[in-house]
Formats: C-alpha cells, sequence, structure tokens
C-alpha cells in the first residue's frame, strides 16, 4: 500500500490531495500485518466531516526508517455500513476506533468493546451519559467490587475507577474518563486567534505544557513555511527538558510518599519547586506558560539565564542522584516497588503503549531517538533508556535515569551556548497554507505527543486534533493493577501518573 | 542503608520558606497589572484585540484578572499602558474586585465581605476539600504545593482533606465541565454546615478560554456563595496563602507591595 512519506524534520505541511487516498480494505489489509512488527505503532488515526463525506486520517510511525506515512480513507457521511475493526487484532487502535464510533457513529464489525472514550459534548448518542455508565460486572459470590472516584483522596485531577476484587486481589479494574472533557479540540477551530490557540495548547494537561505547545508551534511553522531558527529549535528542547526533570523529579517525591518514605518526598519536592522556579525565573510561570510561541519567542534565552540555569541543573542533578541512590539501596523500598505493577513488553507493545512506561516494559518507543527533531537530529543522538521488567521500579529507574540524561543534555546544548538576542517575536498573524495537513510531533515527559491540523481551502484550521500519550497508556495502568493487591494500588496509579484532562481534552 | 539518607539529608537542609509573610517573587512573575491611561490608546485597542479571554476592555480602561491568563502578551503589544508586577497578592472575595482600573494599586480584598463566623471558626484549623472540574493538573500541583516542604501551609492549620465530610470548604479548580457538575454537587452537599467555596485560577472564576464551550456547566456558580475568587493561570501557591491568611483573619492585606 502507498504512503505519503515525510519525516520529523521536514519543515513544511502535507498538501492534502497529496495524502493518498485508498479503500478501508486496503488499509486494513495492511495494517493488519505491518502492525505485528514492532517497528510500527500508530501516533493518530481519526475521522473528520469533509463536506458530504468522512474523511479517516492515519498518521503511521516507522521507528526504524525514522519515517512519518500518512494515508486516507473516505466514507459516506451517513453511510451505514460496519467497517472490520482493525482492534480486535492490533489493540492499540482501540481508543481510536472508540472515539470515531462515539463521535461519528460509525460501526467497526467484530469490534471488542465499543465504550465511549470520554462522553464528549459532540457524541451521536445522547442517552449515553458519564452518569449513567455501566461498568463492567462479574458474578461470584466471593468477588466484590470497589468503587474510587471520580473525586479522589488527594488533589488531582477526577476519573472513576472500578475495581472487582477477589479478597484483596485485584482481578480486574475499569477506568472511565471523560470527567475533564472541555471540548478542547473544537476551541481550536472555533477560533483564528492564533494566541488564543497557543494557551489553548498550554492548557492541554498543564504539567506538559511546554511539550503540547512545542507539538502547536511545530504544526504551525510547518503550516506558515516558518522554519524556526536552530538556536530557538535549542532554546525550546532545554524547556522540554526542565519540564521532563521537574515531572520525574515530583513523580518520584509521590512514590517515596505513597511507601511512606518521607526524606525521599521532602527532598524531591524541594528539588522539584527548584526545577520549576528555575523555569519561572526564564519565563515567568512554574510550567512554562508563555514560553514556546509560535514562530518566535518572547523569553529569549540571555546570558544571566544561562548561567542560572546551568548552576541550578548542576546541583538538581546532584542532589537529585543521591536520592536515587538511597531509594536504591534501601530494601524496604525496594520491597515495595520491585516486582509490582508489571506490564510485560509484549502486553505494552498490543496495546500501544509509549513513552517512559513503555521503555520501563522494553519497549523502546522515543521520539527523541525514533524521530529526532531539533538538537535531537545532532550528535550526540538521544540514547533512550530502556529497563525490562516493566514493574513499578523499573518505572522508577527510568526517571531516575532520564533525569540525569536531560540535565546532561541542557548542560551540553547551554556550555557555550551563544545567546541570541535576535530571536523573532511570536508571529500570531502569519498565513497558513489552505488544504494542508500539517503535525507536531514530541517526546514529552510521559511520552509521545502528536498533534494534526488541517486547514481550510480558505487557510483557516478546520481540524485540530491531540493525541497525549496518555490515552494508550491508561489501558496499561489497567493492566498493571491485575493480580495484586488493591493496596498496591497508589504506587501502580504514581508510577505512570497519567493525565486525565490531556486524555479528555 | 544509613550513610545514603545521611547523604539526602545534609544536601536538603532547611528548604521551608521561614515567612510566608515576607515572601518576593522573581521579577519575572507576571501577578497583578497596573494600568496607565495615554493619550493615544490603540496600542491597547490593538492588546484587547488579542487578548485571549477578552479580559481587556479600552474605554473605561480595565482588565480583568478573573479572566486573564496572565500570559504577558498585552503589556507586551501595549507596553507604555499595561505592565505586569510579580504582586501575588491577588485574592479577593469580591469578583468584581479583580477588575484592574488605571487607579489599582492594590487587589482589594473587601474584608467586610467575610462572613462573621469564617474568622471565629477557622483561623486556627481549616481544612479544604479540592475538587478538580476540568482545571489542566498544574493548578491542582501548585494547591499540592502549597502543603510541600517548601510553602508548608500546613502550620496555619490550613490542610486538605480526602473526605468531604471532614471539610470545612470545597476548593474549586478548572472552568466545570458538565461531566463534573454533578460530582461537584454531591461533594459540596456532603461538606457540613458552615462550608466556604473558594474558587481557584482564572478558568474557575471566568471560564477562561472555556467560557464559551458547550462542554462547560458553570449554574454551581449561579447557585451556591463563593467567598473567595483567585486569579491566575495557575495560581501560584503565594496566592493562594494570602488570600486564605486574608479569610481567616490571620492577616490584612495592606500597602502597596
Amino acid at each position: 500500500m502507498h504512503y505519503y512519506i515525510t519525516n520529523n524534520t521536514s519543515t513544511e505541511a502535507v498538501a492534502i490531495k497529496d495524502i493518498p487516498e485508498v479503500e478501508y480494505a486496503t488499509l486494513y489489509n495492511d495494517l493488519k500485518e505491518r502492525l505485528k512488527q514492532e517497528q510500527y505503532h500508530v501516533a493518530h488515526y481519526f475521522a473528520t466531516p469533509d463536506e458530504n463525506r468522512l474523511m479517516f486520517y492515519i498518521v503511521l510511525l516507522d521507528d526504524k526508517e525514522h519515517q512519518i506515512m500518512l494515508a486516507r480513507f473516505a466514507m459516506e457521511y451517513y453511510d451505514d455500513i460496519a467497517l472490520p475493526s482493525l482492534t480486535a487484532l492490533h489493540p492499540a487502535l482501540h481508543p481510536f476506533e472508540r472515539e470515531i464510533t462515539e463521535l461519528y457513529n460509525v460501526h467497526f464489525g467484530s469490534m471488542p468493546w465499543d465504550k465511549p472514550l470520554r462522553f464528549a459534548e459532540a457524541r451521536r448518542n445522547r442517552n449515553s451519559t458519564i452518569d449513567n455508565y455501566p461498568f463492567y460486572t462479574i458474578e461470584g459470590e466471593s468477588l466484590h467490587e470497589v468503587n474510587v472516584g471520580p473525586i479522589h483522596a488527594g488533589i488531582i485531577e477526577p476519573g472513576a475507577f472500578r475495581f472487582i476484587c477477589n479478597g484483596e486481589k485485584v482481578l480486574h479494574l475499569e477506568i472511565a474518563l471523560g470527567y475533564q472533557h472541555r471540548g478542547v479540540e473544537s476551541e481550536f477551530t472555533s477560533t483564528n486567534n492564533r494566541l488564543r490557540q497557543t494557551l489553548l495548547a498550554e492548557s492541554i494537561a498543564g504539567d506538559s505544557a511546554i511539550a503540547h505547545t512545542s507539538a502547536f508551534a511545530a504544526a504551525i511553522e510547518r503550516l506558515s513555511d516558518n522554519a524556526i531558527s536552530d538556536s530557538l529549535a535549542t532554546e525550546r528542547i532545554v524547556a522540554l527538558e526542565l519540564e521532563r526533570m521537574a515531572m520525574h523529579i515530583a513523580d518520584t517525591g509521590a512514590l517515596s510518599m505513597d511507601v511512606g518514605y518521607q526524606l525521599g518526598q521532602v527532598a524531591c519536592e524541594a528539588l522539584r519547586t527548584m526545577t520549576i522556579n528555575t523555569t519561572q525565573a526564564w519565563c515567568g510561570n512554574r510550567f512554562g506558560k508563555g514560553l514556546i510561541r509560535p514562530c518566535g519567542t518572547n523569553k529569549p534565552l540571555t546570558k544571566e539565564k544561562v548561567e542560572m540555569i546551568l548552576s541550578n541543573v548542576e546541583q538538581i542533578s546532584r542532589r537529585y542522584a543521591e536520592v536515587s541512590d538511597d531509594i536504591q539501596s534501601s530494601p524496604t523500598l525496594l520491597s515495595r516497588f520491585e516486582h509490582c505493577g508489571i506490564v510485560p513488553q509484549n502486553e505494552m507493545q498490543r496495546i500501544g503503549g509509549v513513552g517512559m512506561a513503555a521503555r520501563a516494559s522494553g519497549l523502546l518507543r522515543d521520539i527523541r531517538s525514533s524521530h529526532p527533531w531539533g538538537a535531537y537530529n545532532t550528535e550526540p543522538r538521544h540514547d533512550s533508556c530502556t529497563m525490562h521488567d516493566g514493574d513499578v521500579m523499573s518505572r522508577l529507574k527510568v526517571r531516575c535515569e532520564e533525569v540525569q540524561q536531560s540535565a546532561q543534555r541542557i548542560k551540553s546544548l547551554l556550555e557555550g551556548y551563544t545567546t541570541s538576542e535576535k530571536h523573532l517575536r511570536p508571529d500570531y498573524e502569519c498565513n497558513l497554507k489552505p488544504s494542508h495537513l500539517s503535525f507536531g510531533l514530541i517526546e514529552g515527559w510521559r511520552g509521545e505527543i502528536c498533534h494534526v491540523a488541517l486547514t481550510d481551502d480558505k487557510g483557516q484550521i478546520s481540524t485540530y486534533k491531540i493525541k497525549e500519550p496518555s490515552l494508550h497508556n491508561w489501558l496499561a495502568l489497567a493492566l498493571a493493577v491485575r493480580g495484586e493487591g488493591i493496596s498496591d494500588f497508589p504506587i501502580c496509579n504514581k508510577s505512570f501518573n497519567l493525565s486525565y484532562c490531556g486524555h479528555d481534552l | 542503608m544509613i550513610f545514603p539518607k545521611i547523604k539526602v539529608l545534609h544536601s536538603h537542609g532547611w528548604q521551608y520558606i521561614p515567612d510566608l509573610n515576607d515572601v518576593t517573587l522573581t521579577e519575572e512573575f507576571r501577578g497583578r497589572p497596573e494600568l496607565t491611561v495615554t493619550e493615544d490608546m490603540a496600542d491597547v485597542e490593538a492588546a484587547a484585540k488579542l487578548c485571549p479571554t477578552g479580559a481587556i476592555s479600552v474605554a473605561p480602561f480595565t482588565l480583568d484578572l478573573g479572566r486573564c491568563l496572565f500570559c504577558g502578551e498585552c503589556a507586551l503589544r501595549a507596553p507604555r499602558n499595561i505592565r505586569f508586577t510579580n504582586d501575588y497578592k491577588v485574592g479577593s472575595t469580591s469578583r468584581e474586585a479583580l477588575v484592574v482600573t488605571p487607579e489599582t494599586k492594590q487587589i482589594d480584598f473587601h474584608k467586610e465581605l467575610v462572613r462573621k463566623e469564617i474568622p471565629q471558626l477557622f483561623s486556627r484549623s481549616l481544612k479544604l476539600r479540592q475538587v478538580s472540574a476540568a482545571g489542566d493538573a498544574s493548578i491542582e500541583m501548585e494547591l499540592n504545593a502549597t502543603g510541600n516542604v517548601n510553602f508548608d501551609f500546613g502550620r496555619y492549620g490550613v490542610e486538605f482533606t480526602a473526605s468531604p465530610r471532614h471539610s470545612d470548604g470545597v476548593v474549586i479548580t478548572g472552568p466545570i465541565s458538565k461531566n463534573m457538575a454533578e460530582p461537584l454537587e454531591i461533594c459540596y452537599a456532603a461538606i457540613p454546615e458552615p462550608k466556604i467555596t473558594i474558587v481557584c485560577g482564572s478558568e474557575a472564576c471566568s471560564g477562561g478560554l472555556f467560557s464559551q464551550s458547550k462542554a462547560i456547566d458553570r449554574s454551581f456558580l449561579q447557585r451556591h456563595h463563593v467567598d473567595l475568587w483567585l486569579p491566575g493561570a495557575p495560581t501560584h501557591p503565594m496566592t493562594f496563602i494570602d488570600a486564605v491568611m486574608n479569610l481567616i483573619g490571620k492577616k490584612q492585606r495592606q500597602g502597596n507591595q
């Protein structure tokens, strides 16, 4: 089957007419075989109305050849034919097919489970609401159910968890999401104010504001033929790695808290504060809001800021190494973290897991190495850190190593860095190429973030689709807790730390 | 096994902020803006047009912090008219007080609007239940931070609880999604009287970017009295701490700092 081939270093959007339009059967047969190989995975798959047709787009990634492959197919808007479901063969497509069914009433034949994805405002079935969702149940005298949420015990976003337990052991966990649904994607297309769209990107998931806005900016820059300078690309990567450090440290602290290791918790809280205050001293916001802007920046690095970042990062990296050494030499912690919440590599691949959770299971999914952009595309190449056990400890160890890698990356990018005061200012007025498809593909701290923008014949954004790494990884959490004691759920959950709002949009 | 712990402890040192009343944030921080009227208001008109949440009005010249996401773009467009200071004390008991005018030298707290029983009952211990209703996680992390080793708001007896039944009030974050409207109402009903409501973040104050979204249901705020409005995107922990201290009578906002 023929795909349109591009890659993550491309500075151009793709004309929609150049994307081959195929028959669904052709795509189905191609993906059926292709997705058996580890090198391929689907970054995005969605449908959008196109006059009186429904057009489906697929963004397939070839990790080995570093290629992004695009294809599309169409069906009549009111056609009532069932397309054979790919989920049955490759569960990685499950969330995508569920979304298409929820929004457009398209049925996939032999779809194992067409549960609504997020009870979106635009869903077709108005009778299905989040409040009356029927959870999966199992009958049995020895079984009981535990409901958690949607409001959780801590200060955290809402989501409903239903456990089916046999004694202390979790047999099955079902996660129902959608409480955080704000209509982000439709807000992108209801405005032409580019600044408003930028701020929407910043609020997709506040803990990944830099990553999501970088993906948005990349999509806009491709659509407007605005290739950014190398130094701006470098500064964005420094910001992205600071965000990764802050969140990995926060999660190390959260995991420490949940096993009663207070020293690690407070040390990590203090180190995270130092990291986000570094970002704040750079751009005025602890989460990097205001830092990434399309086609330019309002916050260029100055010599003083470079020195401040370098000295803070050096200290954070040294002190964090002490905490991670302590964790890895404390038997009481290891006994909680090891062999707990295991997701094996083949399972991770089947369900389409991405990012640091996938790497902890030995599945190498890392856009920085498979589809490098900006400074990741120059030597030294990013050497992704992978573990093999897929347990809570592996996910913690990936964090420990990645904090050091990020610190090293920031150091190598900023040492001897010549600040450029002549950065372009952001451009909110630039015209976008009409009838094009553009994308932004970024490795955020959770994993792969893929934004896709389509423009209409007037150059307005007509469809904006966001894929957060949490979309697939929520199922990994549900699998991780199977067979574990329910009291281990908190550490399993924190070891993934997935986004609710990024999933619910 | 013990040596690595001593090392961590030694490097950690004393991290907490000794005096929460004496905190100055970095100059880069965008807090309360200062407005200046000039003869030619064309820059302000351009900024108002760009403002993603329509927080700026030109005549009369005002900036509504309840809508403002503190992106700072208006100050770049109209540098003679709008300047963001690092004053984080922007919470108030009055929604109207969040509207900054050229005369505003500090955000008025309006102590007279605080119900009498609040300082009487909660000045030594205030337990709050937080409900995220489509908050974007940054604001939830900032509220978590108020209790961490750095800010340690717990030293004043202000803490977050797991159960609404153990709490004295609710802190709402996010624009309030339709899907969270009912859980929020149930949670609020479970809090014993007298209870307080704190609306935290510009998105919670006005809906922010989502004020026109069909997936939002803000009717809760019409049905219930709000005791504290806190702008911010996200609200800085110090903004929250300052406003709550004022609410429970632990301090009184004064001076122009």
